[in-house]
């Protein structure tokens, strides 16, 4: 009896040293980087492709021999698509694993809930989809759209290539459809829409039964004023609105509908033929025609090992957001969180559609703008692209509460809300 | 007279085809140069040419056009040369553009696909319209004239007038005259043609009407802009009318649905009184089934694909029924009254589904596709009603009906209701109840599995759908009154009913809150619901 319990403490002993030993051997070897990505529950539908995109890159980079001469690796957490859960998991990351920097996040909710755990233990992260923004924060760097790079882009397509003078702004009922169809609403107000031309409507989350909302959009657009539908409608909910626009012969000549969260991983749940011609915008698409994104395409088919397998616009984020970091670490010397902040700013990578996205002072990232129709195939093909590239607008123009804020994270002013009317810095948000 | 007007329409046909050739030899040369240059520009530019070749009234030009919309139109790089081509991986099997002959292949990389946005499908449906007006196909016929009718323009006019002169079938007829109407009101004609037109333009009765006098009200003044008035004053109240109707109709629709989901349960909960977790878990690996048996159709036997439905939902109702059973006997049958054991032990088990379901399939979207007969919808009167809607209502009310004949009219049914009713006399009357209580259960699950074959056909087949109906069901089962399968059809009818009547007045965030609080409020008074079942059994 003795003897056993001795034996299992030596045991125990052994194993606990050999962990340890093998942590500290590899934090000296390896530079370790969280990726945030919910692997279970709802939004695992979205996020698995994007800790795959991660791993991928990662992958990619320790090919090319790592950085500052040390190999990459990745520490993948779950949090499950559960919002508190997101803010443990990073604090684990950050204090237990010691990552360099974290790439995560899907939904705005997720993001303000691991902000304070990123300010605390000052630490970076990369968040890669499209949010409201009205935020700019030291240890943030937004990858994804702003609404100057997605929804103003598309309205100001539907007017004037459509000739669109009624709005139905269609979202789901949370933070981001609700700030960005704000915006939207003052700017096609400041453009002389009257307010009967505009009519908004918000669902709850997985919003199955479109049939009153589709006849509504039907009725509003026999007013005999050309109508489009602006969607703001997040995740699995698109599915079953698509298949009823499809079935009630919602035709995208009549009444199209433009979406800022369907990209190629929505609809590959869907058959596309009743859609073709709706649109959608994005930064990426994945049937942009250049040698980088057909390299793209081919590693991560080949890392997935899946000839199908689609691309979007959040893994180009990613891309990004990973090689901008890579390169302001190369500028630093150091993986530092700190001294990132400082070098990366004014990084320019390359883009997925042929140009290169800049770092800007204000955390986001310039980008082109796409506006896209679906294909029969399920893919878009690109009607519109912005002839330059378009600054994230952090705090929109078009709202009282932001439109004198400014962010800028260079010193001396490092400040995420300076209002230029007041001079000082610190109006909304903290 | 009949003959006559056949003649005239085989005439007129014959002109445009057999004099094209003399009158048009040298506009065909002009054909090809316009037809060349809708490879180049920007889609306002090409639109215009669209709209410059379809005057030309050359009934060749609509291969082209289909090609245009179709996105099978390309440009070869070298001479922008365009042809019309079918993409077979890196190789395009060309045709010419205007002889309709094939031109042979060449290679992708040398040319390019002319890019088709919607104000380019629109100019495009116009023109074919426009050009086809006059074809002697029906189908072809009644096609053309409802694209010329969704969008009218004063150009038209000349050729709608021909077109009625010449048709003598009768709905394709009316609907030329309504598209004469609607262009005449775009038109600068005599106040008294405008004012005919209105007229004909009411008797639609239907949005589109709505939306062409709206859109006529704006410049209309006198006598006519009050005519417009009175037009759109009938019509929204005609719509009103059928506003309601619709509304209703969603209840229906939408109660089905929640029936669909609940009636399962309304076994597993209501008759054997298991909390059971793992409903919504069957009926999402109802819809897997189905997901698979499409794809084995799609790869091996595509000619079947329309019966997919029908061939996934025995195989559902076997796959889910075994997986009750087994669930029954390997975790529930231990844990007989034990209801938070219960819950727990089959939420466990609701999450190892899901999460299987996801390692397996992956954590994406699956396509389900609608066979052709629950695709579409239809007009009935001022209601639009969707095919795969109306084929669920169907379905839901027969599957409730034939689990009514099995509880009351089997054998089955009998043990069934003895083993609920009073456990002890049915074990000494020589029941199996061991036995019958898996079976039940097992048919529980089985209709859960087949419920996910019809609710396939309207929402997403991810590892999550389950999730999203289980809160309903309980509902449904709870407000409906445990233990009673007509209680169940209520409350399913009567949820989606109300909750459809309120969305259009209060949104569908507010609606669903309003819901809950109702059947927050409702529980308060009759704990037992709609239709409590009052006996030995309950007290038991």
């Amino acid at each position: 009896m003795n003897i056993k319990a001795c034996m299992t403490g030596v045991l125990l002993a052994g194993l606990l040293s050999a962990t340890a030993l093998q942590g500290a051997f590899a934090a000296e070897d390896t530079i370790k980087i969280g990726i945030l990505h919910s692997l279970s529950g709802t939004m695992a539908i979205s996020e698995t492709t994007l800790k795959d995109a991660m791993l991928m890159l990662i992958d990619e980079q320790n090919k090319k021999g790592g950085v500052l001469g040390k190999k990459l690796e990745a520490v993948v957490v779950d949090p499950a698509s559960d919002w508190p859960l997101f803010a443990e998991k990073a604090r684990d990351l950050i204090e237990k694993d010691k990552v360099a920097a974290v790439f995560g996040c899907w939904t705005s909710v997720s993001r303000k809930s691991v902000l304070p755990v990123f300010k605390e233990l000052d630490n970076l992260l990369f968040y890669p989809v499209q949010y409201e923004g009205e935020e700019s924060e030291r240890n943030v760097f937004y990858t994804g759209a702003a609404p100057n790079q997605q929804a103003i882009p598309a309205v100001d397509y539907l007017a004037e290539n459509e000739g669109v003078e009624r709005w139905v702004l269609a979202g789901t009922d949370y933070v981001y459809p609700r700030t960005t169809n704000k915006i939207l609403e003052a700017y096609l107000k400041a453009k002389g829409v009257a307010a009967e031309d505009i009519m908004v409507s918000y669902t709850p989350f997985g919003h199955k039964d479109w049939q009153t909302i589709v006849s509504d959009i039907k009725k509003f657009g026999s007013a005999g004023k050309k109508t489009a539908v602006v969607s703001t409608i997040n995740g699995d909910a698109n599915v079953p609105f698509y298949k009823e626009l499809g079935n009630q012969g919602v035709k995208a000549e009549d009444i199209p509908v433009v979406a800022f969260s369907v990209g190629e991983e929505e609809l590959a749940g869907l058959d596309t033929t009743p859609l073709v011609g709706h649109l959608a915008a994005w930064n990426y698409f994945q049937s942009v025609d250049t040698p980088t994104n057909a390299e793209f395409i081919k590693t991560w088919r080949a890392y997935t090992k899946n000839e199908k397998r689609v691309t979007n616009d959040p893994m180009e984020a990613h891309y990004i957001g990973f090689n901008m970091w890579v390169k302001a670490v190369e500028a630093a010397g150091t993986t530092e969180p700190d001294k990132v902040i400082d070098s990366i700013v004014g990084v320019s990578v390359p883009n997925l559609s042929g140009g290169y996205s800049t770092m800007m002072p204000n955390h986001h990232i310039t980008k082109p703008v796409l506006i896209g129709e679906i294909q029969s195939d399920g893919q878009f093909e690109t009607v519109f692209k912005t002839p330059g590239l378009l600054v994230g607008d952090e705090w929109s123009d078009y709202l009282p509460d932001s439109k004198n804020l400014i962010s800028d994270w260079r010193k001396p002013m490092s400040c995420g809300n300076f209002n230029v009317a007041t001079g000082k810095c610190g109006g909304k948000g903290s | 007279m009949h003959l006559f007007r056949t003649m005239h329409r085989v005439m007129l046909f014959l002109c445009v085809i057999l004099l094209a050739p003399i009158s048009q030899s040298l506009a065909q040369q002009d054909n090809r140069i316009d037809i060349n240059s809708l490879g180049q520009g920007n889609f306002s530019q090409v639109s215009d040419k669209i709209a410059k070749l379809s005057r030309t009234g050359d009934i060749k030009l609509v291969p082209v056009f289909e090609a245009l919309a179709a996105g099978d139109l390309y440009v070869r790089k070298t001479d922008k040369v365009v042809f019309i081509a079918k993409a077979n991986s890196n190789v395009l099997t060309l045709t010419d553009t205007i002889t309709g002959t094939s031109a042979g292949e060449g290679a992708k990389a040398d040319f390019e696909r002319i890019k088709v946005n919607n104000n380019l499908r629109r100019a495009v449906r116009t023109a074919i319209g426009a050009l086809t007006l006059l074809s002697p196909d029906r189908e072809v016929r009644l096609r053309a004239a409802y694209s010329v009718f969704s969008s009218p323009s004063e150009d038209a006019l000349e050729l709608l007038e021909t077109a009625i002169a010449s048709e003598e079938d009768g709905p394709i007829k009316s609907i030329m005259k309504q598209a004469r109407a609607a262009a005449i009101l775009k038109s600068d004609r005599s106040l008294d043609d405008k004012r005919a037109a209105v007229k004909t333009i009411v008797e639609r009765g239907d949005r589109d009407a709505l939306s062409i006098l709206s859109a006529a009200q704006g410049n209309a003044d006198g006598e006519l802009r009050k005519d417009i008035d009175r037009a759109l004053e009938h019509l929204h109240s005609v719509q009103a009318l059928w506003d309601a109707g619709q509304n209703i109709w969603y209840g229906l629709s939408l109660g089905s649905v929640l029936l669909l989901a609940a009636v399962g349960l309304a076994i597993t909960f209501g008759v054997m009184g298991i909390i059971n977790m793992a409903h919504g878990e069957m009926v999402m690996l109802g819809a897997y089934t189905t997901f698979v048996v499409q794809e084995v159709i799609r790869s091996s036997y595509p000619e079947l694909f329309d019966w997919s439905l029908i061939i996934a939902l025995p195989l559902a109702f076997c796959i889910t029924g075994l997986i009750g059973l087994s669930i029954e006997r390997g975790i529930i049958r231990f844990l007989y009254g034990r209801p938070l054991e219960t819950l727990l032990a089959t939420w466990g088990v609701s999450l190892i589904l899901q999460q299987g379901v996801r390692s397996i399939f992956g954590p994406s979207n699956r396509e389900v596709g609608n066979p052709t007969w629950m695709s579409g919808g239809f007009e009935f009167g001022g209601m639009m009603l969707t095919y795969n809607r109306m084929w669920i209502v169907i379905f839901a009310a027969a599957v409730f009906l034939t689990l009514l004949f099995v509880l009351k009219r089997t054998r089955f049914g009998l043990q069934m209701r003895a083993v609920t009713q009073n456990r002890k006399m049915a074990s000494s009357m020589g029941i199996k109840t061991p036995w019958v209580d898996a079976l039940t259960f097992a048919l529980g699950s089985g209709i859960a599995g087949i419920a996910g074959v019809a609710l396939s056909q309207i929402d997403n087949v991810s590892p999550n759908l389950g999730q999203s109906y289980i809160i309903d069901s309980f509902m449904v089962v709870v407000f409906g009154g445990v233990g009673n399968l007509w209680g169940t059809l209520v409350g399913a009818l009567s949820l989606g009913v109300v909750n459809k009547l309120l969305e259009p007045y209060i949104g569908a965030v507010l609606g669903k809150i309003l819901i809950l609080v109702l059947i927050i409020l409702f529980i308060q008074r009759r704990p037992r619901g709609l239709f409590a079942l009052k006996g030995r059994a309950v007290e038991a």
